[in-house]
């Protein structure tokens, strides 16, 4: 009942078992086109489709042809402080979620990964928040700071510490309060992979480790850690991806609010785009974060390249 | 290797802590559900409904077409899971068995793909399908579903085919049995526990879908689960709070069981793949 052991997966392939050598036939290309074509039409496609449209000026319900405009749609961008508010949030948000994240993340593993009582039932149970819908979990979290009917305010007032706080309309407390959640939910992904790169490392150099005198934090530096290490980047350059794009719990949560707040980068390209019409313009915002995320992630995997840094 | 007492006592406290964390607005919920509009008003909530009532369940179904929405939600999710197997398992098979110039730029989509903001796709995909008159139907929802599902389809599809020896299919071959043949006949049968566990994935991940859905979606009977939960909060954010805690719960209720029969699986899946990445 271990999450992990499924992940020891024997080694079945020999170096020659892939076929690599074997000569490519047609014969693939009649297996592979069944799922190649939906990704060429439905997935490749609409993404160039909406590269393209951000050097237009499409909108929904137009009559008059879309035009192509250049770089127009960019250079208002530029201007847009409300979509450089957005992005900053954005960046916060992802950067808050995705810390805690992992060092909650790691944490657990740890703990997982110990001959500890109970572990099955907590293994068990640290996935819930991986099954839920995630508009679940944003209303789950609602009932939890309500003023009123909430337990995070009850709980508060009982030790006496303050009075029905509304946490997710609060103008400082709403990027916080969101910001907890988005731990929560993604706290389980984060531990089980962490986990998996734990149950990778070889026991015996623990052991040997350990018979050197070496302490529990020794240990993990000089054993765990560095076997840990590419799963840990892996897991953590997806992440800050993955919150960066979030939408669907902020959505829930607060709807961007208080005061734009909580107005993550989709939440407004969405609004631009399904309230407002503006195609073009939203699909613009959507490759300035792409192209954003992308250069952030290149310098860090460059600076990680280069050795000079240690997460 | 020795561990003190202390010590122990520590993580023990430490492994509490965590599950109070996790599992706190979970009971929360479920509490909340089980609350009378009475209990929900008074100034003191309670852990635990001192007069519990089903009165919650009955009016989030009134309120909203939540039978509806639910067969939605699984036409959506049963429609994407199959789709979405049956055509990435040759693919996978492909990749796995051959490293092409195909297999590597499949393998690089799958993980570009996820780094995408959805709103670059759902823009075109809209347009697209609204001239198909795809808008504001289920095989619309159903196709974007499957696309969206298959680059992790893939990736755990690819790993389970790899774990399948090859010297069996070489076997066949020999025997003269033609690609396809092999595939259905040895292959197949020793992926099916991987291909039943990907498609519980995808079955999952469009159960729970919300970003599309809610674009794609318009008139109330055509909406899936997740989008219907979303009216239950009113336009000021004003909820009530009592069916919106039912109807959050049923909504749940069927992922948790399909990821508690899969889990062990999917992680094995969702890790063969992030590890090597």
């Amino acid at each position: 009942m271990t999450l992990a052991s499924a992940t020891r997966r024997p080694a079945t392939r020999t170096p020659d078992a892939g076929g690599s050598r074997r000569p490519v036939d047609h014969g693939a290309w009649f297996l592979v086109l069944p799922a190649l074509i939906p990704i060429l039409v439905l997935s490749v496609g609409p993404l160039l489709y909406g590269i393209g449209l951000a050097f237009t000026d499409a909108q929904s319900g137009r009559t008059a042809p879309t035009r192509w405009i250049g770089a127009l749609n960019f250079q208002d961008l530029l201007h847009d402080t409300l979509f450089w508010d957005s992005f900053r949030i954005g960046l916060l948000w992802a950067v808050g979620v995705t810390v805690p994240q992992f060092l909650l993340a790691l944490g657990l593993a740890l703990l997982l990964d110990q001959d500890l009582r109970f572990r099955p039932l907590a293994r068990a149970l640290a996935i819930i928040p991986w099954a839920m819908p995630e508009v679940v979990v944003g209303i789950m979290w609602r009932l939890v700071y309500n003023p009123d009917a909430g337990i995070l305010d009850e709980t508060l007032r009982d030790l006496g510490l303050g009075d029905g706080h509304d946490w997710l309309s609060g103008l400082g407390t709403a990027l916080p309060a969101v910001i907890v959640v988005g731990v929560w939910a993604g706290m389980p992904q984060t531990t089980v992979a962490l986990l998996a790169g734990l149950q990778n490392t070889p026991r015996e150099l623990h052991e040997a480790a350990a018979m050197d005198g070496a302490g529990a934090w020794r240990r993990f530096l000089t054993v765990t850690w560095p076997a840990l290490r590419p799963v840990a980047l892996a897991i953590t350059a997806l992440n800050f991806i993955w919150n960066f794009n979030s939408f669907a719990l902020v959505y829930v949560l607060t709807n961007g609010g208080p005061g734009g707040r909580t107005r993550l980068p989709m939440l407004f390209a969405y609004e631009e785009a399904f309230r407002y019409g503006q195609f073009g313009y939203a699909a613009a915002m959507g490759c300035v974060m792409v192209a954003v995320i992308s250069v952030l992630l290149a310098i860090r995997l460059a600076g990680r390249l280069k050795g000079d840094e240690d997460v | 290797m020795k561990t003190r007492k202390g010590a122990r006592a520590g993580q023990y406290l430490a492994l509490l802590a965590y599950l109070v964390f996790l599992a706190f607005p979970f009971l929360w919920l479920i509490s909340t559900a089980f609350k009378p509009a009475r209990e929900l008003a008074s100034l003191h909530p309670t852990w635990i409904p001192r007069s519990p009532t089903l009165a919650n369940f009955r009016q989030a179904f009134d309120e909203q077409p939540l039978l509806r929405a639910a067969l939605n939600s699984l036409l959506a999710a049963l429609g994407a899971a199959v789709v979405a197997v049956l055509i990435a398992t040759p693919m996978a098979y492909v990749m796995a068995r051959h490293r092409t110039l195909l297999a590597k730029a499949a393998t690089g989509w799958v993980v570009v793909s996820q780094a995408f903001p959805f709103v670059l796709v759902i823009i075109p995909l809209f347009l697209v399908l609204k001239n198909l008159r795809l808008i504001d139907s289920l095989t619309g929802l159903i196709m974007v579903y499957v696309v969206w599902a298959l680059p992790f389809a893939l990736w755990m599809l690819v790993g389970y085919v790899r774990a399948v020896p090859a010297e069996l299919e070489e076997a066949a071959a020999v025997d003269g049995a033609g690609r396809v043949r092999t595939l259905v006949s040895v292959t197949a049968p020793l992926l099916a526990p991987g291909i039943v566990a990907t498609a519980l994935f995808a079955f999952i991940s469009a159960w729970n879908e919300f970003f599309f859905a809610l674009v794609l979606l318009k008139t109330p009977e055509k909406q899936t689960l997740p989008v219907v939960l979303t009216h239950f909060i009113g336009a000021e954010g004003v909820a009530d709070l009592g069916p919106l805690a039912a109807a959050a719960t049923l909504a749940t209720l069927p992922s948790l069981v399909v990821f508690a029969i899969i889990q062990k699986r999917i992680t094995g899946g969702v890790l063969a793949g992030a590890v090597k990445s």
